[in-house]
């Protein structure tokens, strides 16, 4: 286990993250500094021990990355595989535009968790704020808790469960019925994301509409 | 960009050093807003009321510590480019100084608020201002990073609401020129055409016209377009509002010592005991709002 202390600067740990070497690291002290495990390019296992600010996380590829702590705005933002697991909240726009890999907030995600998803799967225990998946396009939205107003505005084929309460639906986005495939593949995702004692079947789907897909001749005059 | 942070002290033990860990604070921001710093002080109750303004010119500077007694029956002292006058403050001092010494920029007027800002880096400033030395109830601070006006002293923050109110201000409004007509007609004076000026502009409108704090925080929601988080000071407290689209981050923390804001946790981490803080964001268009009972 190889420790940084990040009240020396978050580069060498990122560049460590950037190297060939794998294996187990520790940070501490990250005292809500920006770009704590930025970039990171192989299976390596990072713990860092407290709250995180901007971008934690992000561009990540095969790392296993986990904050005992909240995190700041941008939480894995782009990340292409590997995982994220935030302890406690995650701030706005967390796994914006992530290809892939597993995001999990074990408290809440605020404003516009998951926009423009390209593919990762994000699975929040909490509640998630407005905006939430906007334009998400391929991928999973899963909130144990609450999702906030808009949720899923102007949606690809990204598919959103929620387990609580949806405070406003987005444009184009509509609940789904949960086939067994959704609940096997929600089931499969609560699991690797640690989540026990919640039943896929309490959870309703969410999708595209799909009416934004095409030009519609009865809005022409809308253009 | 901006930075904002507030503090609010729940025991003595922070008071003593409010100062201090406000400075703290505010040198953390500095990388958010590095072009000119402000803050709003909240200290000394009792002893009468308050005005600071800020002359720039040395020599009439302490020309009017000099005449300040004898002239307007205020004890005077000098903090950086301000006056701070203390004793029986009132309209009357304002228009004295209007007359007798224009070049004086009236920051704030009330019982404990005391407004300092610079077009200067946040690090420069707390330096000049000598913020370790500071004890109080509470404040809140500002760094600037200047997009709707010029990176002027009067640009920067916080802005006087109203007697012990204060306002700062991060993001942007797109219907302020609009607003500030309004405000204009309704016989409101302003002295930039800076959009948070405006904001603040506002809120001692309704204030004035009998709304409380919380009610014209409500119809701000309505009336500012745009986006912001802003932070409020009040003669007791402070509150904390973010706009519905909540662009503009907010991190808020509370322990059984003290209650603080800022826009990134990172302003907050060194307080005494932040790792056991109760954190969170505040949610979009929700009022919160720390009062103590009045004294």
């Amino acid at each position: 286990m190889t420790t940084f202390d990040l009240n020396d600067g978050v580069r060498a740990l990122n560049a460590h993250l950037h190297g060939e070497v794998t294996g187990e690291l520790s940070a501490v002290n990250p005292a809500g500094r920006h770009a704590v495990a930025v970039g990171a390019t192989g299976a390596h296992s990072v713990s860092i021990d407290g709250n995180v600010g901007y971008y934690c996380g992000g561009m990540n590829q095969l790392a296993d990355i986990e904050v005992r702590g909240n995190a700041g705005p941008g939480l894995a933002e782009n990340i292409m595989s590997g995982r994220v697991h935030v302890r406690g909240d995650a701030s706005q726009y967390c796994a914006a535009t992530g290809h892939g890999g597993l995001v999990v907030v074990d408290g809440n995600a605020s404003s516009r968790c998951g926009i423009s998803m390209k593919g990762v799967n994000v699975v929040v225990r909490g509640n998630v704020g407005h905006m939430s998946a906007f334009m998400a396009q391929k991928g999973c939205l899963v909130v144990c808790g609450d999702a906030g107003d808009a949720l899923g505005d102007s949606l690809y084929e990204a598919r959103l469960y929620v387990r609580g309460s949806v405070a406003s639906l987005g444009a184009d986005c509509v609940q789904k019925p949960m086939e067994a495939e959704h609940l096997d593949e929600l089931g499969a995702l609560l699991h690797e994301a640690g989540v026990t004692g919640v039943d896929p079947a309490e959870f309703t789907r969410y999708g595209s509409a799909r009416k934004l897909y095409h030009f519609d001749i009865d809005n022409a005059s809308d253009y | 960009m901006c930075g904002i942070v507030g503090l609010y002290a729940k025991r003595d033990t922070i008071s003593e050093r409010l100062g201090t860990l406000l400075a703290e604070m505010l040198v953390q921001m500095g990388d958010r807003g590095p072009d000119s710093a402000g803050v709003a002080l909240y200290r000394g109750a009792g002893q009468g009321k308050k005005l600071s303004a800020r002359v720039a010119d040395d020599a009439q500077r302490a020309a009017l510590v000099e005449t300040a007694r004898e002239q307007i029956g205020c004890s005077a002292q000098v903090l950086g480019a301000h006056v701070l006058l203390t004793g029986e403050v009132g309209p009357q001092t304002v228009a004295w100084l209007a007359q007798h010494c224009p070049q004086a920029d009236v920051m704030s007027v009330g019982e404990r608020i005391e407004i300092y800002k610079e077009a200067m880096h946040p690090d420069d400033f707390v330096s000049r201002y000598d913020l370790g030395a500071v004890r109080g109830s509470h404040a809140l601070g500002h760094t600037r990073m200047a997009t709707e006006s010029a990176v002027t002293t009067q640009g920067s923050h916080p802005f006087s609401t109203g007697q012990d109110l204060c306002l700062v201000h991060n993001g942007s409004l797109s219907n302020h020129n609009r607003l500030r007509a309004q405000l204009e007609r309704a016989g409101l004076q302003f002295k930039t055409e800076n959009d948070s000026e405006v904001a603040a502009g506002y809120l001692a409108h309704r204030l004035s016209e009998g709304d409380s704090l919380a009610d014209a925080l409500s119809a701000a929601l309505e009336d500012l377009d745009g986006f912001y988080t802003f932070a409020i000071g009040t003669r007791e407290g402070f509150a904390v509002l973010r706009d519905p689209i909540a662009c503009k981050p907010a991190v808020l923390a509370e322990t059984d010592d003290w209650v603080a804001m800022a826009s990134e946790y990172r302003a907050i981490a060194r307080l005494p005991g932040a790792t056991e803080a109760r954190v969170w964001e505040p949610e979009p268009g929700q009022i919160y709002t720390w009062e103590r009972e009045a004294a």
